[in-house]
């Protein structure tokens, strides 16, 4: 198959409607007569809702007011477990929680009416740390707050415990992290028994929507429509909360028989919305004389806030990738994922594998000092090589070459000469330098049998006019998920990307391709959608329209008569799981990922101890992921989550007072600007897997896996001071000073 | 009251509350959309127009500044449907991802130009620092920037 668009810096095809403004968002649309729609929140973390109290001096009968009484079908958000409801009946689980919706035309009355509303709630005593949590000071959700426990297990790690001279310990913290798009989530609804629901918004999983509002108002489906507006960033933020808003928007457009508006306001966003798992990880590490890992003990636990949502699944990709790259005979992985009264969280790029992934790369730098190796020399005694098995037992089929890749990037950033240089500059600057190493990996795709149990559909079908329209409920994201997809379709065709529609994700037309998560959107869907096409052009030939080779207006022409003779040209495609992946979900063992990609990130920073301002100055990301489907694209996915990256190691710091978040402000919550940045140098290796579309891997969450502990590393190896948690703000760097002075 | 006032050269009048937001003027009176709310508190830069040739945060703005000013936002960029050569170096330099701080952006770094007609990196970058972005990661409206000034 020759590929014309596949590799090409092809620019992203909605780009000028991008930059004239003329791409419309939920918050663009009006409709005629729509009322807004504002959530009156819970204040306390956890308690019993004594009463709800409507004061004179609001004109309470212009209002529509919607409480969990008025749920026509099922009061719980449709995920693992039903234990999230959609509005709060008589207990709050977490502060911000839902309790009542109000709608009413005018906004600026309708925000005098939400703080109007009285709520009396009897405050009952709330666990507010991941540690209090798993300690069970107090049971708040289930009978010991644990939302999911899991072991993953090789060899004989007790027996090796026992035996060691040495045992390398560390432990390790991470915080909460707010993606902080720039477009706040928003829904636009119209609802009413007869007609059903639709529901037009900025989210990431359409299906995921249609389902929660099926069973919101028990609809059958073909009564729920759900349509995906231009969205202004998601990662992860949108994968399960727009369920939550779009369901409380149709739940006023029910009662009020009008279209409802809900969009959020920021410091709304901020508090009440998802954010990544705050984290702890314990390491307990044994090496051989010759610096060989033999037993690596991990304990992972996660806080998942007030509800289990996504919590199991995050837990477990963080604990699949506990153990990173390296090979280790005896491995053991106990995860947990535990609640708080806090907002839950949810899925953040990555999805719990930067959080034990800082913790491992951190701790590899400390057990490589502990027996006297440099990290790099360290590492690179221990990388997983073809053949050999990882925590889970998922033997490696591809020829990784971690130490070729490592070699190269110490290559591109002279790190030897550097260090060297570094170190004795070090002993008289005010401002010290430091390099700092991390090695990971990045399995795309759901874990194990997800993909099958997904089982995702993908249709393309002829327009009128001949060309190729795309049918998925894949979203655009500004992660570059059409034009993706257009140069996939256009190369299977071998037919220009200009014949080629990329159809809106509206449920009404497109079938269930699964959500836009977990790196999937190229690598899992994208094949499907190349399946699709190679079918729909075999119908063409099988029907003597088309020969094996043809042009673009052949093929238009071949569409539009098979067309005209048969009424329609539709294929679809369904998932196929590659036969060498076997997985076990309930001893979490075996070929956890298709596939992965690999990465060595170096970063250098300078750290100023007059100030304790931390500043990376220069960053390598090298990554080997498959094929480079898109250049201009790939490089975006790298430098932007890079610094996301950089943001979560050293500016992002979530603030909480009572289980709120108090720093919901986009002035004191930190999010890197353009002159936090380093200059970002993205190295490209291929390695083609087999399943993937022209062998693509999956890179989007990869970048976020490797920031933090290469800059902490950097710190550490810059300044002497071991720091284990991150943000690094100044503070924080300032007290782990003073403590490696003493 | 009533304003009047210019909008992308054309003379437009409304009728507002005095502390009314240009943001608002802008999306719900004029329906002129493409300028965002990003934060509404002038941190975020995604509602950046042009007001008598100066950038500013139109969520800052209110009604009672705008009498007799003239506003550019970016749906007055492009001239007769042809794209000004900064929103051409965007799309071609993966400068727009999800495209929300791009009318921003774009208005940011049209205020630069004007000023610098050859700005360097680090200038482009200090001068966009206004300007977030979560998609891009900064370096590719850099040069985007950078290479229309290059011309």
């Amino acid at each position: 198959m020759r590929t014309k668009h596949i590799g090409e810096r092809v620019p992203r095809r909605e780009g000028g409607l991008k930059v004239s403004g003329r791409a419309r968002y939920v918050d663009d649309w009006t409709l005629t007569g729509a009322l807004y729609g504002v959530t009156v929140r819970s204040p306390v973390a956890r308690g019993i809702i004594r009463q709800i109290g409507y004061p004179a001096g609001t004109p309470w009968e212009q209002f529509t007011i919607v409480t969990a009484a008025d749920i026509p079908g099922s009061n719980s958000v449709a995920n693992l477990e039903k234990d999230q409801p959609f509005l709060a009946v008589d207990r709050v689980q977490h502060a911000e929680q839902a309790i009542l919706l109000l709608a009413h035309p005018n906004k600026s009355l309708l925000e005098k009416a939400r703080r109007a509303v009285s709520l009396d709630i009897e405050h009952l005593p709330a666990v507010l740390s991941l540690e209090s949590s798993l300690a069970q000071e107090q049971v708040v959700w289930g009978h010991n707050n644990v939302f999911k426990e899991l072991k993953i297990e090789k060899g004989n790690v007790d027996g090796v415990l026992n035996n060691a001279p040495v045992i390398v310990e560390g432990e390790y913290w991470t915080g909460a992290q707010e993606q902080l798009y720039l477009e706040t989530n928003g829904m636009i609804a119209v609802a009413n028994p007869k007609e059903g629901v639709t529901v037009w918004g900025s989210m990431q999983c359409p299906y995921f929507v249609h389902k929660a509002l099926m069973e919101l108002f028990s609809l059958p489906m073909e009564k729920v429509r759900v349509v995906q507006m231009e969205t202004g960033g998601a990662f992860g933020g949108k994968e399960d909360y727009p369920s939550v808003l779009a369901g409380h928007a149709a739940l006023l457009a029910w009662k009020s028989g009008k279209p409802v508006k809900m969009v959020y306001d920021r410091g709304e966003d901020m508090a009440a919305t998802t954010k990544r798992h705050p984290s702890r990880t314990q390491h307990r590490t044994v090496v051989d004389r010759n610096g060989k890992l033999l037993a690596m003990d991990i304990d992972f636990a996660i806080d998942g806030g007030g509800h289990m949502t996504l919590s199991p699944i995050v837990l477990s990709r963080g604990s699949i990738h506990a153990a990173g790259p390296y090979y280790c005979p005896n491995i053991r992985i106990h995860g947990r994922a535990v609640a708080t009264n806090t907002p839950p969280h949810g899925a953040f790029r990555g999805f719990g594998a930067p959080q034990s992934l800082f913790a491992l790369e951190r701790h590899m730098d400390k057990v490589a000092r502990t027996v006297g190796l440099s990290p790099v020399e360290f590492r690179r005694r221990n990388f997983i090589r073809q053949g050999e098995s990882t925590a889970t037992g998922q033997r490696i089929r591809e020829s990784i070459q971690m130490e070729k890749l490592l070699h190269r990037a110490l290559k591109e950033t002279n790190y030897e000469k550097k260090v060297r240089l570094f170190a004795k500059q070090n002993l008289k600057a005010k401002v010290k330098k430091g390099m700092g190493v991390s090695c990971f990996f990045h399995g795309a795709g759901f874990t194990g049998s997800g993909e099958k149990r997904l089982a995702s559909v993908v249709a393309v079908e002829a327009t009128e006019q001949g060309k190729l329209r795309v049918l998925a409920s894949i979203t655009e994201l500004g992660q570059g998920a059409v034009t993706i997809f257009t140069q996939i379709a256009a190369d299977a065709l071998g037919i220009s990307g200009q014949d080629i529609e990329v159809a809106q994700a509206d449920t009404a037309f497109v079938p269930d391709s699964g959500p836009t998560v977990a790196s999937r959107t190229c690598m899992i869907v994208g094949k499907i959608l190349e399946s699709a096409c190679i079918e729909l052009k075999q119908t063409l030939i099988q029907n003597g329209l088309l020969k094996e080779r043809y042009t673009s207006n052949a093929f238009r022409a071949a569409c539009k008569k098979y067309v005209k003779q048969h009424g329609q040209l539709k294929s679809f495609a369904q998932y196929q799981q590659p036969s060498h992946i076997q997985w076990d979900d309930e001893k979490h063992e075996g070929d956890a990922y298709g596939t992965m990609a690999w990465a060595i990130y170096i970063a250098e920073v300078s750290v100023d101890l007059s100030t304790y301002e931390i500043r990376v100055d220069d960053f390598l990301a090298l990554q080997e992921i498959g094929k480079v489907m898109n250049p201009l694209l790939a490089e975006g996915q790298i430098i932007g989550g890079v610094v996301q990256g950089i943001g979560y190691t050293l500016h992002e710091n979530v603030i909480w007072n009572k289980g709120r978040m108090v720093n919901n402000r986009i002035t004191d919550y930190i999010i890197p600007t353009s002159m936090d940045v380093p200059p970002v140098r993205v190295i490209f290796e291929e390695n083609p897997y087999e399943f993937g579309p022209s062998g693509a891997k999956g890179i989007g969450e990869l970048p976020l896996d490797g920031v933090a502990p290469a800059i902490v590393n950097a710190i550490e190896s810059a300044t002497g001071a071991a720091i284990n948690r991150i943000p690094v703000t100044p503070e924080v760097l300032l007290e782990a000073m003073e403590n490696t002075n003493e | 009251m009533e304003i009047r006032f210019r909008v992308n050269r054309k003379l437009r009048r409304v009728c507002v509350h005095p502390l009314t937001r240009l943001l608002d003027i802008l999306r719900l009176e004029l329906g002129l959309t493409g300028t965002k709310e990003g934060c509404g508190e002038g941190e975020c830069g995604a509602c950046a127009v042009l007001m008598d040739g100066e950038l500013v945060n139109s969520c800052l703005i209110p009604a009672v500044q705008l009498h007799g000013r003239s506003i550019e936002t970016i749906e007055g960029l492009s001239k007769r449907g042809r794209l000004h050569p900064i929103q051409q170096s965007f799309i071609q330099r993966g400068g727009t991802q999800c495209g929300f701080c791009t009318s921003g952006m774009i208005m940011a770094s049209v205020a630069l130009l004007m000023g610098k007609k050859h700005p360097s990196s680090a200038q482009i970058g200090e001068h966009l620092a206004g300007n977030l972005c979560r998609c891009t990661g900064y370096s590719p409206i850099v040069d985007s920037v950078r290479k229309v000034g290059k011309k």
